[in-house]
């Protein structure tokens, strides 16, 4: 019990972090013309600001599964990563059972706590996934009730809100590294070049990402190879 | 919308669990590839990074207050003052010059 509610406090400003997020999409979803619970049931199954939004941009287009299938593989792949990583700091008794419970709750936030403990015990984790999800539940649950309700000048600042989260995971990394910068750098010109070239521009938005990311991220571990030190 | 909903939610939600689940109950050795690594490594960046620009210029209906936004946000970003702070600056950037430039 004193490992849960370890874990519970830590997660806490992680639940208090997404809210804002979370608003922001329920907004969108909303403004995209989904239903206030269809926004909630994505959040509570889901639980990922990247694959959510993008995923609410294929849905609004009739019968693009695999398109959706292949962005979701593509910005979820970095789960995978964690989840690995992860797997290698979990004690014993982290059973088969209690990751494929717990491996749900994987968010990058959610990751990069628990990753700096020496060991991670399942109750630790079970305690640290609360809040993010309870928090990703609410704010989605809001902005999704509260989209319809807030003046438009203000709806229209809160969807910029999910945006200002990315640029926070990336701009610490970026500064640090100028092959990070690079990297991201190759990304961002692809993006725009799918965005603004007229032929290029009419490839669905899901597809786009899943190009310039891998693409990108090969250009960085062709040039720039990591060392095989802990991320 | 509807019965589609449904599937693509199966999907979404299926594929998300899914690649955070398996490898965390099947993994035991650690990869040691140079290249998958580094791949692994760049990809979380990368999709944010393309999934934010040029995109989160034309969320808002508003390109001026967008821009500033974003800048304002990664002004901050880049003194790392965490995932909240930076969300909520770009917000009321966003919110202040829209304002403004409606009263202008």
């Amino acid at each position: 019990m004193k490992l849960f509610i370890r874990g519970l406090k830590s997660g806490i400003p992680i639940g208090i972090g997404y809210i804002p997020v979370s608003f922001s999409f329920g907004i969108l979803a909303v403004s995209y013309g989904f239903h206030w619970w269809q926004a909630v049931l994505i959040s509570m199954t889901t639980l990922t600001s990247a694959g959510q939004l993008a995923g609410i941009g294929i849905m609004v287009n009739p019968g693009q599964y695999i398109q959706m299938l292949v962005s979701q593989l593509t910005i979820n792949v970095r789960y995978s990563f964690m989840s690995v990583s992860l797997s290698q700091k979990v004690s014993e008794n982290f059973c088969g059972f209690k990751r494929w419970l717990l491996g749900f709750f994987m968010t990058d936030e959610v990751f990069a706590v628990a990753s700096v403990q020496n060991r991670v015990e399942p109750k630790f984790f079970a305690g640290l996934a609360v809040a993010p999800y309870v928090g990703w539940f609410l704010g989605t649950l809001l902005g999704g009730l509260l989209g319809n309700i807030l003046p438009e000048a203000l709806m229209n600042a809160l969807c910029i809100a999910i945006y200002g989260m990315f640029i926070a995971i990336i701009a610490p990394v970026v500064k640090r590294s100028a092959k990070d910068l690079a990297v991201v750098g190759v990304a961002v010109a692809l993006s725009c070049i799918f965005y603004y070239v007229p032929v290029l521009s009419q490839i669905s938005s899901g597809i786009t990402i899943s190009i310039c990311a891998i693409l990108s991220a090969v250009f960085g571990a062709v040039l720039f190879p990591k060392e095989a030190e802990n991320e | 919308m509807n019965k589609e909903f449904w599937i693509y939610l199966l999907i979404l939600a299926g594929s998300t669990y899914l690649i955070r689940a398996i490898p965390f109950a099947a993994m035991k050795k650690k990869i040691t590839n140079k290249f998958v690594c580094s791949f692994l490594y760049y990809i979380p960046y990368t999709v944010l990074a393309a999934m934010t620009f040029p995109a989160a210029l034309y969320c808002t209906g508003n390109l001026v207050a967008a821009a500033l936004g974003l800048a304002v946000g990664m002004l901050f970003a880049l003194k790392e003052k965490g995932l909240t702070v930076v969300a909520l600056v770009s917000s009321a950037t966003v919110f202040a010059v829209d304002l403004l430039m409606g009263v202008i």
